[in-house]
């Protein structure tokens, strides 16, 4: 018979958390220390309401679905980008470090403007579908098979946290970077059929130092990344699809026929 | 310094309502001015996981689907609570709107050619579907259907189509203002011109005057606080900033579902896609309660009736004992670990991440859990509030009303998009026809009123209870009294509960007095809404003395519809300490109120005729209200439709 763990550990939890409110004149950027007894469950969503509720009623951090899908929680635990209402306690050390995440605008103490950030984002990939054709209320959908479907959708699971930007070396030093979130926004888009852009087109946004040839290849972000989406793989195949485009100005030529042939 | 900004259309809210709505009016050349407590994708929209329903019949499950099949599905899932007006709306634009988030780019599911394996009742069932379907969107199967007809994106529908729809608004330019909280209704001669807003970035006020107001706020599950699945910012303020004008009514509040499947200890939703796709319900003994009680459908009767069953299984001692009270087990072992790691994926991940158990080896514990509101600010069916000129509202947040006392799986995503796209073009059309002709002294006499208020609860010394602990209190008292079922001393016990914490509110102190959001003036402000909103639900509730979808009497276990044949409005008059309800008619009548195929039989017949209770409609709601609709009522009626479709339903069921 199955019987739901219980692993109070009786453990007492330290919690030292970067506090800082620039809209306070008097505040200064520097750490407070928490203590928390464990319980069973506990996750950082618990623990930090729990802080804010009995001990600190002023800490700032977000937290919206709590179930690891909406993106809002990012954080630096123990100094690793994650998500931290999907991060048990159990699974950490007695000592617990939270800073905000970096590379995006400080709101207050753990709280970041990571909306903003993935907005510029999609203004500049442009991250929307460019329509062949304008849509007809009156027409059955247009078909797609449903292995394609899968993987768009895989690309599509991106929840925009920012953990692999944060953790990203390059985003770290270079405002720039559309990041890796970036990159994979423009995979997503690119194997769309539905969007009529060609890879020339994406060429200038993909292939310049802001592009994926920025990227000097530390992939702390396929690490990282909380939904596990294969970043790796997105850069490689950008990379390719870019490549091809370079060494094969023909490619360029053989262009046209992209958008018959995935007409569906 | 007053900050007073203009727009056209204002829109609250940026889940998937609120975004529909935004893109119709902005499509339509209109300055839009969207405003979201989180980024729009934050919204919770996104974390819906089973998918929308559409009659598009496209898998072999789904043959003989239609408009109307859905149609009656929906009115019979609202216990004959709907509008059947609005119902059939909704029911003809699904359909176009699912495929118009194809074309945004949504990765619906599509139909696999060949031989595919799926789970009916338990079974696992090879079913071939046909060439000529083969890449058309795909169904699944939902609670309370005849067909399959749910569409979905993976396990992520929500997520996958807010990312399509708010592509769009960035595209279109909508002025998206995230962190940015609507706290009160610019107002005046029942004309809404509009909100004052606080910036949850840095604390300042500023209002936004507009021609057309939209509030598409979402739920408020949290006023049931851990033992819900909403998001944590589903604090319900968009219906109560409409209920502090006094004269917007809130409609059916007594009207709650609840999920039978929400995760113990945390209250996240383990989804529905789950019991149809073939999940067991486990009492303590491992035995499949459902089968007994519901052989026709088991698992998949409608959320209610689960829920309803599962309490019972409760009662009779058959749950799991824990620290955290009893809860049943979710079987879903012999769907394997390729179906449970890809289709059912986010459950997977769900139970790995948050309680450390493998679902392909563990039993899931679950138990039921508040989850949809069906009331809300009510609204004709062009969207306008009632009472309110330039006001409307939509989504979650409304009572539009195709949900009646019990929502359909799958069906309230697909309200979002439908009402999203009608509404935004009645919207359009308002502010077309209208002049922003108001004046600044007017939002400047709202933004000092709110900045008294914000001055009020920082400069309050005495040590009164903590915002926290009137949360808290009015969270115990709807979970055990104003819950699943309900009876008449308990909700009196809770009515008197409710208005104790409601009147705490103005004695309850801060303890973080810093500049700039402050979190707990945040929550403080939103207090006294949401302390407001729980009362307005448990006197409804108690007022109700019958049996009604989501709304189960103990006392009054029966539907009666010679009395409550109706839909419950509750104001909130300036200065008054409580309430006060008021009743109209569901609407025009096609499908006369019947027996819903599953679950309780027991109701009292109505004592007019149909014919009888339809004349008196238009009227009654004019009283209460409503605003002329730009298409009279009962213009989208189809009478009498649904016959064919029930015959024909009952003849595939027989063969
Ligand atoms: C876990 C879960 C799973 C679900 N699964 C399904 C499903 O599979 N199928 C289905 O049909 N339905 C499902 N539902 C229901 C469905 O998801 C919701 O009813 C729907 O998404 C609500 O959309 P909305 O746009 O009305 O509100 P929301 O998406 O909740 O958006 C509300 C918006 O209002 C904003 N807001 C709130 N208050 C203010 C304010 N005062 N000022 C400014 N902005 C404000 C918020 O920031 C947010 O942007 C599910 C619900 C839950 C809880
Ligand atoms: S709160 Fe939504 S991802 Fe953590």
């Amino acid at each position: 018979m199955i019987e739901p763990r219980h692993e109070a550990s009786g453990r007492k939890l330290r919690f030292e958390i970067f506090r800082y409110n620039p809209v306070d004149p008097s505040s200064h950027p520097h750490m407070d220390t928490f203590e928390l007894g464990e319980t069973p469950y506990m996750t950082l969503f618990i623990a930090l309401h729990r802080i804010r509720e009995e001990q600190d009623p002023s800490l700032q951090f977000d937290f919206s679905c709590r179930s690891a899908v909406c993106g809002s929680c990012g954080l630096l635990i123990n100094g690793r980008p994650g998500l931290a209402c999907h991060t048990r306690t159990a699974d950490l050390p007695d000592t617990i470090r939270l800073h905000p995440l970096p590379v995006f605008k400080l709101i207050g103490d753990l709280s970041v403007d990571t909306g903003s950030w993935f907005r510029q984002m999609a203004q500049r990939v442009e991250s929307w579908i460019h329509e062949k054709v304008p849509f007809d209320p009156k027409a059955q959908e247009a078909r797609m098979d449903d292995d394609l479907a899968r993987a768009i959708y895989e690309g599509e699971r991106c929840i925009e946290c920012g953990c692999c930007v944060a953790s990203c070396g390059v985003a770290n030093v270079r405002p720039q970077f559309v990041g890796p979130a970036g990159m994979n926004r423009i995979a997503r888009f690119m194997m769309d059929p539905r969007d009529e852009r060609t890879d020339s087109e994406w060429f200038d946004v993909v292939s310049s130092d802001e592009g994926v040839f920025g990227c000097v290849g530390l992939m702390a972000c396929h690490d990282i990344c909380p939904k596990g989406l294969p970043l790796l793989e997105v850069y490689a195949y950008l990379r390719r699809k870019m490549l091809a485009k370079v060494m094969t100005p023909l490619a360029r030529e053989a262009e046209p026929s992209k958008r018959q042939s995935s007409k569906m | 310094m007053q900050a007073v900004f203009t727009t056209d259309v204002l829109v609250i809210g940026g889940g998937l309502a609120g975004e529909r709505c935004a893109i119709e009016a902005a499509t339509d050349g209109h300055d839009v001015v969207l405003l979201s407590l989180v980024p729009p994708r934050r919204s919770h929209s996104c974390a819906a996981q089973g998918g929308m329903q559409a009659a598009l019949a496209n898998c072999v499950k789904g043959a003989g689907d239609n408009p109307t099949v859905h149609f009656l599905d929906t009115v019979k899932g609202s216990d004959w609570g709907a509008d059947q007006e609005v119902v059939r709306i909704f029911v003809d634009q699904a359909p176009i709107a699912v495929r118009e988030l194809a074309h945004f780019g949504v990765p619906w599911t599509r139909v696999r050619p060949g031989k595919n394996s799926y789970f009916i009742k338990g079974e696992r069932v090879d079913i071939s579907e046909p060439a000529e379907k083969v890449g058309l969107l795909m169904h699944r199967d939902f609670g309370g259907t005849a067909k399959w007809r749910t569409c979905y994106a993976a396990a992520g529908t929500g997520h996958a189509v807010l990312y399509a729809v708010d592509g769009e608004v960035v595209r279109l330019g909508v002025s998206v203002r995230d962190r940015m909280e609507a706290i009160a209704l610019i107002h005046e001669d029942r004309r809404c011109w509009g909100a004052v807003v606080r910036c949850l970035r840095t604390g300042k006020l500023s209002t936004f005057l507009a021609k057309a107001t939209v509030i598409a706020t979402g739920g408020y599950g949290r006023i049931y606080g851990q033992y819900t699945t909403n998001a944590t910012i589903n604090e319900g303020m968009g219906a109560a900033i409409a209920l502090d004008t006094g004269v917007v009514p809130l409609a059916n509040m007594e009207a709650v579902q609840f999920h039978p499947t929400g995760l113990m200890p945390s209250g996240i939703l383990v989804t529905e896609g789950c019991r149809g796709d073939g999940g067991h319900l486990l009492d303590k003994h491992l035995h499949r309660f459902m089968v007994d009680l519901e052989p026709e459908k088991q698992e998949l009767a409608s959320r209610d009736v689960v829920c309803r069953h599962m309490m019972e299984v409760i009662r009779d001692g058959r749950g799991v004992e824990t620290p955290y009270g009893p809860h049943l087990w979710l079987d879903l072992r012999h769907l394997g670990e390729q179906h449970l790691t890809t289709k059912l994926r986010e459950v997977y991940e769900i139970c790995t991440e948050f309680l450390g158990i493998n679902p392909v080896h563990d039993l899931v514990p679950v138990r039921p859990t508040q989850h949809y509101s069906m009331g809300g600010v009510r609204v004709n069916k062009d969207g306008q509030a009632y009472g309110m000129t330039g006001l409307f509202a939509v989504g979650e947040a409304s009572c539009w009303d195709m949900h009646g006392f019990n929502r359909l799986g799958g069906n309230s995503l697909a309200e979002t998009i439908v009402a999203g796209r009608v509404i935004g073009r009645r919207v359009a059309q308002f502010a077309r026809a209208n002049e922003l002709d108001v004046s600044t002294a007017l939002a400047v006499r709202y933004q000092r009123q709110q900045q008294k208020r914000i001055a009020g609860w920082l400069a309050r010394t005495r040590s009164g209870p903590s915002v926290y602990a009137i949360r808290d209190a009015i969270a115990e008292t709807m979970i055990r009294k104003v819950g699943i079922f309900r009876t008449g001393s308990e909700l009196e016990q809770a009515v008197e509960e409710l208005s104790k914490q409601l009147r705490l509110v103005d004695q309850a102190t801060l303890r973080a007095k810093s500049p700039g959001m402050n979190p707990e003036l945040t929550f403080a402000l939103r207090l006294r809404g949401f302390a407001r909103l729980a009362l307005v639900t448990a006197v409804s509730a108690l007022a109700r003395t019958e049996s009604r979808g989501a709304h189960a009497r103990t006392d009054y276990p029966a539907r009666d519809d010679a009395h409550w044949l109706s839909r419950t409005l509750a104001r909130w008059p300036q200065d008054a300490k409580e309430p006060v309800l008021s009743y109209e008619p569901v609407g025009l009548i096609d499908l006369p109120p019947g027996h819903r195929g599953y679950g309780k039989v027991e109701s009292v017949d109505m004592t007019d005729s149909v014919e009888e209770y339809n004349a008196c409609v238009e009227t009654a709601w004019r009283r209460q209200g409503a605003l002329e609709p730009v298409e009279p009522i009962g213009a989208s009626m189809q009478w009498g439709s649904w016959r064919a479709a029930e015959a024909e339903t009952e003849q595939r069921r027989r063969a």
